[in-house]
């Protein structure tokens, strides 16, 4: 039994430990907002938080994340969250939408560590998650526009 | 519209009015469908009293519900045919409830490809006349419900956002209206908007599918999940075409929470509870392989397979004057080259799975299957539909296609081998529903590649224009594989286009292909043969302008005098690219245009040399698809489309050795990341022209105007895909 904390919850699970984290939050769990894009951490569809850093739930053994604070597309909440999400509406990001969970995840994670990145600090950032629609030069700007929501309201 | 964009056009349209008049007679993929309930009677024993047709249904409580006859794929169908709707029915299109269609051709048949197909950017085509025309013959009963009601004549009410209004009598809502406007009689001929009246369609709209894509709640195929659900992961054998001889599976069946093990033919399937348990065991399995006819196969013989063809006569595609003899007269002015497009993978983001449940019939006697459900992201529910039907040896009437929304489909998901599959897997079980979800490597190496070409070309250059031209692309044939009945005569349609209907006015022209099997499975990959014959084609184009040192830009405006469109969004492009033929030292502009889909595109691509790494500066794009129902997203889908071009121009390729396919993932495999997708412009020229297709325009275009530029910048021209193996590295 592997306990951890999932969005804001403690839950417990029986499961091999080595049973990847990503297959335990869509299967066993029934969270299927993160997705399963390569099982070798190469696409960044299936990104959550561990303790609010982006990282490849393909690759990540439910035994590493025991006692940790996951959070995934269904928990994440928060005015940085909500800027981001606001600004992937307002530049119409999403094509066929499935790798936007994970993309949702990391430019999150991005804007609360670096509130006004850079075009290099938003390639460096984001070109670990492929989009296969090419939706990239949305994605970069909805980042700025939610950098710039943010630096406006704080 | 020119004389030569109709006379392409009406070709288009016969060809597939033949094929439709086919498909009709129940030719395609082998298989009759049966006439089952239609879809309207389907949507009548629900709640909603108003169904006028196949695609609208109005409730007593106001939901406005379109029936969509497409799969949404990123491509926006949803939204749009819902505009097509809305504009007509004068309803919000954001109060509309989208629902997706199953599999029923009799209603949902797209008489572009005649069949239940989504591809082929036939979409908004399809749809323009038939939804419009839906939304106001349920708009107009409305109305006439309404005028009865109070005992006025129709014309003296009027429609608007869900309500008919009279100036004397009120307003009655639609929900009020919707049983009464059931029996009103359905008109025959009711009169559709002039552009200048829109208010839906061409105007800024939020896709309706947007804010759930950004916050992760879409469900697509792969999310199914139904009580009682057992996974299964599968071995494949690692030669497309082999099959099991003999295996072993007590190892596997001895690990937890594996519940069958099932010999599928051409694979083994495990299912399990989990979908880790069904994939981890698969390691526990020992198979031995009849690797079949492929198992030698390699790239090497594929290309010398191809090179040898290349002598046959071919079908001729269109001819004009005398190419061949204006060559031979122009003697060593002529030039000849040869071209080379590889093998690609889709690499959907969502791996192909499916959802299959067979129900037996109970019957002890004669047991068999009564029905079975399917749950799939596909392109083609019709061919989902009798793929399960043949399997399960039912009526296809008694199987019933969930479509799901698509998490990239490309053309991967016009095959269906994934539900065959499936549909196998959940005979060995029956009663449960079965998820089979395959392995990015199961994707990769199992996938209907983009078939590799060879294209050999001729042409010489008098007074400024192309004097002659001959073309022939030789490569397999998608087609004579998926939907045989559309090729004829030797000529497979998806290996014609950009040959078929060729921008150019040329006096002389020989443009041919041949149907060359080289022995790997091809399928249709995001702008198909225009891919292949516009990198030939807008590369040789280039190498004639430039032999006679003409102005590539100057050189293809000559020639378009008959295409107004065509010239102008090439004149456009280069205005907003800021195109110079001599833009000065290690920098260069790479130009190419064509007509595709009924629509007219150009690309003028802004690169750099950097440190001996090429650079994309840019990516102008100019664009007339006629009316452009939603025009962010027509922009969307050049951008995107754009990004497939860079996929298949660059770095990507499928290699083949001991007849397995030596790539995998995305590390082998690659697809561009922000890293790699230069800034890229999108122009739309506007007018009231019927629309064109628009999914697949940004893609050919993006390999020629890119070997164009390293020409400029290097002067070495490079005539294969990928670029990169042509001896240059991109930045």
């Amino acid at each position: 039994m592997t306990r951890f904390e999932l969005n804001g919850r403690n839950v417990e699970v029986d499961a091999p430990e080595e049973t990847p984290l990503l297959w335990i939050l869509r299967d066993h769990l029934g969270l299927t907002g993160t997705k399963f894009g390569c099982g070798k951490s190469l696409c960044g569809a299936c990104t959550v938080h561990l303790e609010g850093t982006p990282i490849r739930s393909c690759t990540t053994p439910l035994a590493s994340v025991a006692g940790k604070r996951i959070t995934t597309i269904e928990g994440l909440s928060g005015r940085v969250a909500e800027a981001i999400q606001n600004a992937w509406d307002r530049h119409q990001v999403p094509q066929c939408g499935y790798c936007q969970s994970g993309q949702v995840m990391t430019a999150t994670a991005l804007l609360t560590t670096n509130a006004t990145p850079d075009d290099a600090a938003i390639t460096d950032a984001m070109s670990g998650h492929l989009c296969r629609c090419g939706t990239y030069g949305r994605i970069r700007l909805a980042i700025r526009s939610a950098a710039q929501d943010l630096e406006g309201r704080s | 519209m020119t004389t030569k964009t109709k006379a392409a056009n009406a070709l288009t349209r016969r060809r597939f009015l033949e094929v439709s008049a086919l498909v009709g007679g129940g030719l395609l993929v082998g298989c009759q469908i049966e006439k089952g309930p239609s879809a309207a009677a389907r949507a009548k024993r629900t709640t909603r009293p108003f169904v006028p047709n196949a695609w609208v249904a109005i409730g007593t409580d106001g939901t406005i519900t379109l029936t969509c006859s497409r799969n949404e794929m990123g491509q926006d169908v949803h939204t749009s045919l819902t505009m097509l709707i809305a504009e007509e029915l004068e309803v919000d299109p954001r109060s509309v409830r989208v629902v997706q269609a199953p599999a029923d051709p009799e209603a949902y048949t797209n008489s572009l490809l005649g069949a239940q197909i989504t591809g082929g950017s036939t979409s908004i085509r399809d749809a323009w006349t038939p939804l419009r025309r839906a939304g106001a013959t349920a708009r107009s009963m409305l109305v006439a419900a309404a005028a009865a009601r109070w005992n006025v004549p129709p014309e003296a009410c009027r429609a608007e956002n869900a309500i008919v209004h009279h100036p004397k009598h009120g307003s009655l809502r639609y929900a009020d209206l919707a049983e009464a406007a059931a029996s009103q009689p359905v008109p025959t001929d009711v009169a559709l908007k002039p552009p200048s009246a829109f208010r839906v369609i061409g105007r800024p709209l939020d896709r309706l599918d947007g804010a759930e894509k950004a916050r992760g709640q879409t469900r697509y195929g792969i999310d199914v999940a139904l009580p009682r659900m057992l996974h299964a992961a599968l071995l494949p054998c690692p030669v497309l075409g082999g099959r099991v001889v003999s295996f072993d599976a007590e190892a596997a069946k001895k690990r937890k929470g594996v519940r069958a093990v099932v010999d599928i033919g051409e694979g083994i399937a495990i299912v399990a509870d989990r979908h880790f348990t069904a994939k981890s065991a698969l390691a526990a399995l020992d198979v031995q392989w009849d690797e079949g006819p492929a198992a030698k196969l390699d790239t090497a013989t594929i290309r010398a397979t191809l090179d040898g063809a290349a002598g046959k006569p071919g079908a001729v595609v269109q001819r004009a004057g005398d190419a061949a003899g204006t060559l031979a007269r122009r003697g060593q002015n002529v030039l000849s080259a040869r071209y080379t497009t590889q093998m690609l993978s889709h690499m959907t983001l969502e791996p192909q799975s499916c959802v299959a449940l067979v129900v037996p019939n109970g019957k002890t006697k004669t047991p068999g299957v009564d029905l079975v459900e399917v749950w799939v992201s596909t392109q083609f529910p019709q061919g989902a539909q009798a793929v399960a039907a043949e399997i399960a040896g039912i009526d296809p009437a008694r199987v019933e296609i969930h479509a799901q929304p698509i998490g990239g489909g490309f053309g991967r998901r016009l095959d269906v081998d994934f539900v065959a599959q499936a549909v196998k897997i959940a005979k060995a079980v029956p009663g449960k529903p079965i998820k089979l979800l395959w392995s990015r490597e199961d994707d990769v190496t199992h996938d209907y590649y983009r078939p590799p070409s060879l294209h050999v070309v001729r042409g010489a250059v008098a007074d400024g224009r192309i004097a002659a031209l001959e073309h022939k692309l030789i490569s397999p044939s998608i087609t004579a594989r998926a939907f045989p009945v559309f090729v004829k005569d030797g000529l497979d349609p998806f290996m014609t286009e950009g040959t078929a209907d060729l921008a150019y006015a040329v006096p002389n022209l020989d443009l041919r292909t041949v149907i060359q099997d080289v022995g790997i499975r091809v399928g249709y990959w995001r702008s198909v043969s225009h891919a292949q014959n516009a990198f030939a084609i807008e590369s040789f184009v280039d190498e004639l302008a430039r032999a006679s040192r003409l102005d590539p830009v100057d050189f293809r405006l000559a020639m378009l005098g008959e295409l107004p469109r065509q010239a102008a969004v090439l004149e456009r492009a280069a205005k907003e690219a800021g195109y110079s033929a001599s833009p000065g030292r290690d920098r260069a502009f790479g130009v190419a245009s064509m007509q595709c889909y009924g629509s007219h595109v150009a690309l003028v691509a802004e690169l750099s040399l950097d440190a001996n790494a090429v650079r994309i500066e840019r990516l102008t794009f100019a664009v007339d698809c006629g009316v452009a129902v939603h025009p962010d997203q027509v922009i969307a889908q050049i951008e995107g489309a754009a990004v497939t071009g860079l996929m298949g121009a660059v770095r990507a390729k499928i290699t083949v050795a001991n007849g397995r396919v030596q790539q995998s993932n995305f590390d082998d495999h690659p697809i561009p990341s922000m890293r790699d997708v230069p800034p890229i412009a999108v122009f739309r020229i506007e007018n009231d022209e019927a629309p064109g297709g628009i999914g697949e325009v940004g893609t050919p275009l993006v390999a020629p105007a890119l070997a164009n530029g390293v020409f400029g910048l290097t002067g070495k021209r490079i005539r294969s895909l990928p670029l990169e193996d042509g001896g240059v590295r991109f930045a």
